[in-house]
């Protein structure tokens, strides 16, 4: 981690922005919410850290070598493509545009994982899943009209 | 006693014993579960990173779903769909502008949400709505002399805090405890992070985490690490194998839903509760449970 979040949001205070953006730090954020229940001030600290992921996102200034904004990316399009994350397509699509050495590395979990049934290789589409793609059409026209 | 379920996405794949041990569950305490009709994806933390809106909008579609398929709670088991159905709630609240546009998204799609279907964890129903007492009138096969490291992680209680303490929480303590077992009460590790996706993007540090827990866990000396999550459950189990691969350690704890230890107490075969699906033998858990 190259900040910590306390000089994440003092450089941001101080209008580095690009700088703040461009840090692992923000990638290396699970959302566990600690510092947000721990905060005195009540600053929903893991919610300034999605906001800084989509500036990066928009702005793709995302840190080299950093494999999380592709993950985050592909989870969300698995979500539109099929109303649900598929798992197994997930991680074929991260391993082949991102870590070629993932499935080496994972082979003997993987191999467990599949022989117990935790690995269904086909999706499941859901009855509605058009209504996803009409959700977020929605809400960009509305953006743009707000522009 | 009926809910509306949302059994999430990983209940499909890789923490397909989570579902199977809640129903089996449920199903023994009497608690009627209906599955949520064509419900989607949640969202979890990786569509909050990427379109604000569009993920309370997304995820809202489940709630809409539930306000028009019936007037019960939304039982929900993992701790991310938890969280993140929970947060669209607090956020259509206090936020006016999130609150609009979820409706508008909604209504481009010809569904409706007034912001008030009760989500619920099934920690949460099991403790407050069928109650320790209750519980233990089904336990048939006490868990006496079985070390349990409770480990509820991250989104668990967090944010909201709506049912148990954000830093040290105490309900899966009091569930095992009614089953007899010995639950370690002062898992310092309890709530925290077992790394979740990160484990695919940054394994060192999420490896360094899994180990940190694992290490805990030892030195509690527990038969059994139960969680409430299917990503902690994955990381801690799953990945076991390459902590210590990592680290040169020799784990070799066997990680279970909570659902599935609970089930065991109350007799329900281990067939029944998918642990047949882990990849930690759990041999010396069944072993130690009085036939």
């Amino acid at each position: 981690m190259d900040w910590g979040p306390r000089e994440i949001i003092a450089a941001f205070r101080a209008g580095m922005i690009d700088r703040v953006v461009k840090s692992n730090t923000i990638w290396l954020c699970t959302s566990c919410y600690y510092c947000t229940v721990r905060c005195p001030a009540g600053i929903k600290i893991t919610d300034l850290m999605y906001e800084l992921k989509r500036m990066a996102i928009k702005y793709d200034l995302v840190p080299k070598g950093s494999k999380a904004p592709a993950m985050t990316k592909y989870f969300v399009d698995s979500v539109h493509k099929h109303g649900r994350n598929h798992e197994v397509e997930l991680m074929a699509k991260f391993t082949l545009t991102k870590d070629w050495g993932l499935p080496f590395k994972f082979m003997g979990t993987g191999l467990k994982l599949f022989s117990t049934g935790r690995l269904p290789l086909f999706a499941k589409n859901i009855r509605g899943r058009e209504e996803l793609d009409k959700i977020s059409a929605y809400l960009e026209a509305q953006e743009a009209k707000a522009q | 006693m009926r809910y509306l379920y949302y059994p999430g996405c990983s209940a499909e794949a890789t923490g397909k014993a989570y579902d199977v041990s809640t129903r089996a569950l449920m199903e023994k305490l009497g608690v009627e579960l209906v599955e949520l009709d064509d419900w989607n994806c949640c969202g979890a933390t990786s569509y909050f990173s990427v379109r604000e809106l569009d993920s309370f909008a997304i995820a809202a579609r489940n709630l809409a779903i539930a306000q028009q398929q019936g007037d019960e709670d939304l039982c929900v088991i993992c701790n991310a769909c938890y969280t993140t159905l929970a947060k669209v709630n607090r956020y259509m609240d206090e936020d006016p502008k999130v609150f609009e546009a979820v409706q508008g998204a909604l209504g481009a799609v010809d569904r409706t949400y007034d912001g008030t279907v009760a989500v619920r964890h099934i920690m949460d129903i099991l403790i407050n709505d069928v109650g320790l007492e209750e519980i233990g009138k089904h336990v048939t096969h006490r868990l006496t002399g079985l070390t349990v490291a409770p480990y509820y992680g991250c989104q668990f209680s967090r944010p909201m805090g709506a049912f148990d303490d954000v830093q040290m929480p105490t309900t899966m303590d009091r569930l095992f405890e009614a089953t007899g077992a010995d639950v370690i009460t002062d898992f310092d590790a309890k709530t925290d992070c077992c790394g979740g996706m990160m484990m695919l993007t940054r394994e060192d540090a999420a490896l360094r985490l899994c180990h940190e827990l694992l290490t805990a866990a030892k030195q509690g000396e527990a038969d059994v690490i139960v969680a409430a999550c299917p990503l902690c459950e994955m990381n801690l189990e799953a990945y076991q194998g390459r902590v210590n691969k990592f680290y040169g350690t020799d784990f070799n704890i066997p990680v279970m839903y909570f659902t599935q230890l609970a089930g065991l107490a109350m007799g329900v075969s281990p067939k029944e509760l998918g642990i047949d699906k882990q990849v930690v033998s759990c041999a010396p858990v069944l072993a130690a449970i009085p036939a």
